[in-house]
């Protein structure tokens, strides 16, 4: 097999990819309905994917839809994103005994040893979760800085990703770079073709890949089917819901920092943190420490905190950013300009979540564009 | 045999309430022996009728404050407490029953009772705050009985309890729940209300009704023009911020603004 060599794998043998998988001892987990939703949960079969189904995405609008054909991952992203298995909501980082009952008893920290170490296989990954998660290496395990619950579950994830063929109404990873194709840093990428036999264009990406790839039933790819899937993927990309004009997008944001405009978010805006925590790239937590009623045992544990808050930014005194304003522009302003400062890139990969799942529909595309808009009216202004 | 460490006492007081936030104590099961364990339980009307002198380490008040006897009642109770805590909607913001600080309380009683002259009532009613000073609130209606007994276990230790002001939606999105406002278009409370139930309503496909009172940093307007948006109507959004909560100020606030709106359509 050459490496990137592409081959056909009918949809009725996609079953032999979850056994395979499951065999090598993979917890598969991937698309699934549930509550309305397609979310990402643990998958045995083949029927446990949304087949038939798509979802209509809006700002603060999310529905479900039945299509006319039997698309296995013909819908976009959901409410769920990957960081939920790698970077679990509530983790529990150790436990601690005191042996004397409350008083000045010897104090002892337990490691916290895993009863379990999933290994995952991540199926259905889009293109713009695959950069999420690079971006979360990136924070969570650069070599000076790791989280090794973090680094030791995405060392042993295999990654298999989907190209999108379509765009949702709140998708503008085109705009990111980061989609709709996948580009690297998955084990297989799939590519869905319906016209004619409902069948998967395959390519591995890695060793590791080419290994699961060679246990099944496939045949190599016709040019006429290359062809077929990249003029998809070219169609996704030029249908995107949303752009976001990421030139000069930094500057103009650190230059808008007094910008009335941030006021008139927060008029609408309910600082309630959910785009913060649909994001699949926030990564930002706390940490509690409790206690039980003796005083002899305590637990600390990590949580998904937000930078929506006001505890977030609690130093002595009070809240830093006690204002929404404070809060909307803070999220902004890291997604798309001080994350570059810190990662070298964008924190934003064009995913849609936060405009999907905004109660208020507050739309980060369109108030990128009003400051845009606003500071070039102020600038041709007399 | 050394002397037992002396327990600090722990005081349990009833106002107008349902005992309710009481029922939550008792129904820590599990705890209740280690509670028991820890402090003294010097009075808790739901479960005995033993009363134990002061001075308090940790009096916990439910209920709100209806009668001049009770506005009486709580200074002494506060001053024989070194820590004094709110427990649930009607000690901390008024209860169900600070509806009437919205009518005529005269009306009401005459309406009611055969001998209005007998009802020594207060036209409002209100949280405990309005009275005395208060270190800590522990909302809800009724409370959460594993926040309860993270409070007792923190005041206990001295630490900082771990009861966050932020909204419903954190815990929603941190259990992983869908959002039923986004994908079903039912009307939630979950964006403008406290946290602490552990997104209860919302995992079962109902909207939050709001039971632990106003999150930090509401914004209720922008929420109320999100429900317009779904097709509630004025007076169903009203009685949305007219519930347990009602006397809480961004609530009674946001209440009002529609009571005008919907006087000045009809
Ligand atoms: S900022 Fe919004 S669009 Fe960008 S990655 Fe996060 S959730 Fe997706
Ligand atoms: S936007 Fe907020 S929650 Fe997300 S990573 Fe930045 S500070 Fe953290
Ligand atoms: S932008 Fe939307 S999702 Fe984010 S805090 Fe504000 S209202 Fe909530
Ligand atoms: S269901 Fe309600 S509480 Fe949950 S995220 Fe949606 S609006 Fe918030």
């Amino acid at each position: 097999m050459e490496a990137g060599e592409q081959f056909i794998l009918e949809a009725a043998r996609l079953g032999e990819l979850l056994s395979a998988l499951a065999h090598q001892g993979y917890e598969v987990i991937g698309p699934s309905i549930r509550d309305g939703a397609i979310v990402y949960e643990p998958v045995h079969t083949v029927d446990d994917l949304p087949r038939g189904w798509t979802d209509e995405q809006g700002p603060g609008y999310y529905r479900l839809r039945r299509r006319d054909d039997d698309a296995l991952f013909g819908f976009n992203v959901g409410p769920h994103s990957w960081k939920k298995f790698l970077y679990p909501a509530s983790h529990r980082l150790f436990t601690a005994t005191c042996q004397q009952n409350g008083t000045q008893g010897a104090f002892r920290i337990v490691e916290e040893v895993p009863s379990r170490q999933p290994r995952y296989a991540f199926l259905g990954v889009r293109a713009c979760e695959l950069h999420a998660i690079a971006i979360l290496d990136k924070v969570l395990a650069s070599p000076n800085y790791t989280d090794p619950d973090y680094k030791r579950l995405r060392e042993s994830t295999f990654l298999v990703a989907v190209n999108c063929t379509q765009a949702g109404a709140t998708c503008f990873c085109a705009s990111m770079g980061t989609g709709p194709g996948a580009d690297s840093g998955y084990d297989l990428v799939l590519t869905e073709l319906l016209e004619g036999s409902h069948r998967f264009v395959v390519r591995a990406g890695s060793s590791r890949g080419a290994d699961v790839l060679a246990a099944l039933t496939t045949r190599v790819a016709s040019a006429e089917e290359r062809e077929l899937a990249s003029s998809q993927l070219d169609h996704a990309a030029a249908h995107m819901g949303r752009q976001l004009d990421t030139g000069g997008l930094q500057a103009l944001l650190y230059r808008s920092y007094d910008h009335p405009h941030w006021e008139a978010i927060a008029q609408r805006c309910l600082s309630c943190a959910n785009c913060t925590l649909v994001c699949p790239t926030c990564f930002c937590t706390t940490i509690e420490d409790v206690t039980d009623l003796s005083g002899d045992h305590a637990e600390r544990w990590r949580r998904w905190d937000s930078c929506f808050t006001t505890a977030f930014s609690y130093l002595h005194g009070g809240s830093v950013r006690s204002s929404t304003k404070a809060r909307y522009r803070q999220w902004m302003v890291h997604k798309l300009a001080a994350w570059i400062d810190q990662f070298d890139e964008s924190g934003c990969v064009g995913c849609g979540r936060c405009i999907a799942w905004c109660p208020a529909g507050i739309d980060i595309t369109a108030e990128a564009r009003a400051l845009r808009e606003a500071q070039a009216a102020g600038a041709h202004a007399p | 045999m050394p002397k037992p460490a002396k327990r600090p006492k722990l005081a349990v007081w009833k106002f107008a309430s349902c005992d309710g936030c009481q029922l939550s104590l008792l129904d820590c099961e599990d705890e209740l022996l280690a509670i028991a364990g820890a402090v003294e339980i010097a009075n808790f009307p739901e479960a005995s009728r033993a009363v134990v002198g002061g001075p308090y380490a940790l009096s916990l008040v439910e209920g709100s404050i209806t009668t001049p006897h009770d506005a009486e009642r709580i200074h002494a109770i506060r001053r024989s407490s070194r820590m004094l805590v709110t427990i649930g909607a009607c000690a901390t913001a008024g209860g169900i029953q600070a509806l009437r600080n919205f009518k005529n309380v005269r009306e009401m009683t005459a309406i009611v009772y055969a001998h209005p002259e007998y009802i020594a009532t207060l036209n409002k009613s209100t949280p405990i705050k309005d009275h005395v000073a208060v270190d800590f609130e522990l909302r809800g209606c009724p409370v959460n009985k594993f926040q309860l007994v993270e409070l007792i276990s923190a005041l206990l230790h001295g630490r900082k309890p771990n009861i966050p002001a932020f909204s419903v939606c954190m815990e929603c999105k941190r259990r992983g729940a869908i959002c039923i406002m986004t994908a079903r278009g039912i009307p939630c409370m979950g964006p403008v209300t406290q946290a602490g139930c552990g997104a209860l309503c919302p995992g079962y496909e109902r909207g939050c009704f709001g039971c632990f009172g106003p999150k930090e940093t509401p914004n209720s307007h922008s929420l109320s023009t999100i429900w317009s948006g779904l097709g509630v109507g004025e007076q169903d959004i009203l009685r949305a911020y007219r519930t347990f909560n009602a006397n809480a100020e961004p609530f009674r606030k946001e209440a009002e603004s529609h009571e005008r709106e919907h006087h000045q359509d009809h």
